[in-house]
């Protein structure tokens, strides 16, 4: 139990000041940028008790609201997904409720483990750049940086997940 | 009762989800939202104080950068200054002592955080109240303009940058005096968009921007950028396109304007409303 917290919690803190001094610094092509901050949110242990995983999804956001000054795109996007992962792993992963409560995500195959990330990252940043821009008239840079941003997230996630997840089991 | 309470803890997940995310998304409108101080800001002492320490690393990598650039300056004040010997000579200027008092008054800030990829972006300083800023000071560059002040704490304030949805400036065109916005469409920084501009304003395509001599935040004639292209459909103005001067993904010091008529100007001004 106290394992579980304490990796929860370095990862909370690593995956914040990760985000804040190196990802939201890359600005590719001008203005792309990861955010493999959301690796908390695929991790974090999945049991039947959700509510710590909502009130940490959205306080994780609101931290980087803080520093990015971004209102709250980030904690609304990100405790959007964290509610919605249960749903796409029965949906993807194909684990019935009862499995839900039991399994690891290192335990599953890959391709659908990466399957799952794409499709909650994309979620995720259509979420944030809508509620960033705010504007319908903006679609499809939204689009297009919702597309772009996926991408780099997805990669940067997967090999972060390759090096320091995957190989524990 | 026990009904209600049954459903409370059924469906308390998604109760709790709904919670906060209302509360998120109130954040994210109040974001929207032109002059309010907000909740969620970098300008707190500890993000504050967190982006301070991990300036001093980067700080070190920009020093030679940092000092061609305070050179650059350091000459093109010289030369400035030269030029204004010539004129003193002319008695007038000592005559109307109080016509040519001193009007604005510049802070020097270091900036701790920068955004310039996103819709709307701040930058965060490392000065605040104790220093003598205040809401809603112009902040500037010697050749350019970078946004307004928006909330200020003890010891950091954060700015409004010129790319951000709520920020409009007043510009003119150099030798001219037509006036007009510059807003940000949220599409790259190094471009900015003029708006209200009139058809006898008669711009082309090169003509320099200025800060306009309307606002009080800006000291009139800071060069801002360069007209780049525009349409004239119907007799109007569309799509002016500006290049910035000022390379906004690359700033460490800032000088504050503080106008020192500001408040004179502005009680002058609520009078007529």
């Amino acid at each position: 139990m106290n394992n579980i917290f304490f990796t929860n919690a370095f990862r909370f803190i690593g995956l914040i000041f990760l985000q804040i001094l190196i990802f939201n610094n890359i600005n590719l092509f001008g203005y792309l940028n990861p955010y493999p901050y959301l690796a908390f949110v695929f991790l974090f242990p999945y049991k039947k008790e959700r509510s710590s995983l909502l009130l940490l999804s959205f306080l994780i956001g609101l931290t980087l609201d803080f520093f990015t000054d971004s209102g709250g795109v980030h904690a609304a996007s990100t405790l959007f997904i964290a509610y919605f992962r249960l749903y796409f792993v029965k949906l993807i992963l194909r684990k019935s409720e009862f499995e839900y409560f039991t399994f690891q995500i290192t335990s599953v195959s890959v391709d659908k483990v990466l399957l799952y990330f794409f499709v909650l990252i994309f979620i995720h940043h259509f979420l944030m750049f809508s509620l960033e821009f705010f504007d319908l008239q903006s679609f499809f840079e939204i689009l297009k940086r919702t597309i772009l941003s996926t991408i780099f997230t997805f990669l940067v996630t997967t090999f972060g997940y390759y090096i320091l997840v995957s190989k524990k089991k | 009762m026990q009904q209600i309470i049954n459903f409370l803890i059924r469906n308390r997940y998604l109760l709790l989800f709904l919670l906060l995310e209302i509360i998120a998304l109130i954040f994210v409108i109040q974001s929207h939202t032109y002059h309010k101080s907000k909740f969620i800001t970098s300008s707190n002492s500890v993000i504050g104080g967190i982006y301070t320490k991990t300036n001093k690393l980067k700080n070190y990598f920009l020093l030679a950068d940092e000092n061609q650039k305070l050179a650059d300056e350091n000459t093109y004040l010289r030369n400035l200054l030269s030029k204004k010997n010539s004129s003193v000579d002319s008695v007038i200027h000592k005559v109307s002592d109080t016509v040519y008092h001193q009007e604005y008054h510049y802070i020097i800030a270091k900036i701790i955080n920068n955004t310039y990829a996103k819709r709307n972006n701040y930058l965060t300083i490392n000065k605040g109240l104790k220093h003598g800023i205040q809401k809603d000071m112009g902040v500037i560059l010697p050749n350019g303009v970078v946004g307004v002040i928006q909330d200020v704490s003890p010891n950091f304030a954060t700015i409004l940058s010129l790319l951000n949805e709520n920020s409009k400036i007043n510009v003119g065109v150099k030798n001219n005096n037509h006036f007009g916005t510059l807003a940000w469409n949220g599409k790259t920084y190094e471009e900015a968009q003029l708006l209200d501009f009139p058809r006898r304003a008669m711009l082309k395509i090169g003509d320099t921007i200025v800060t306009g001599g309307k606002s009080v935040l800006f000291p009139e004639g800071i060069p801002v950028g360069v007209i780049k292209s525009l349409n004239l459909r119907n007799n109007y103005y569309e799509n002016i396109t500006v290049t910035l001067l000022t390379d906004m993904s690359n700033l460490s010091y800032v000088y504050i304007v503080n106008n020192i008529d500001k408040k004179e100007i502005e009680n002058l001004e609520k009078n007529h409303e």
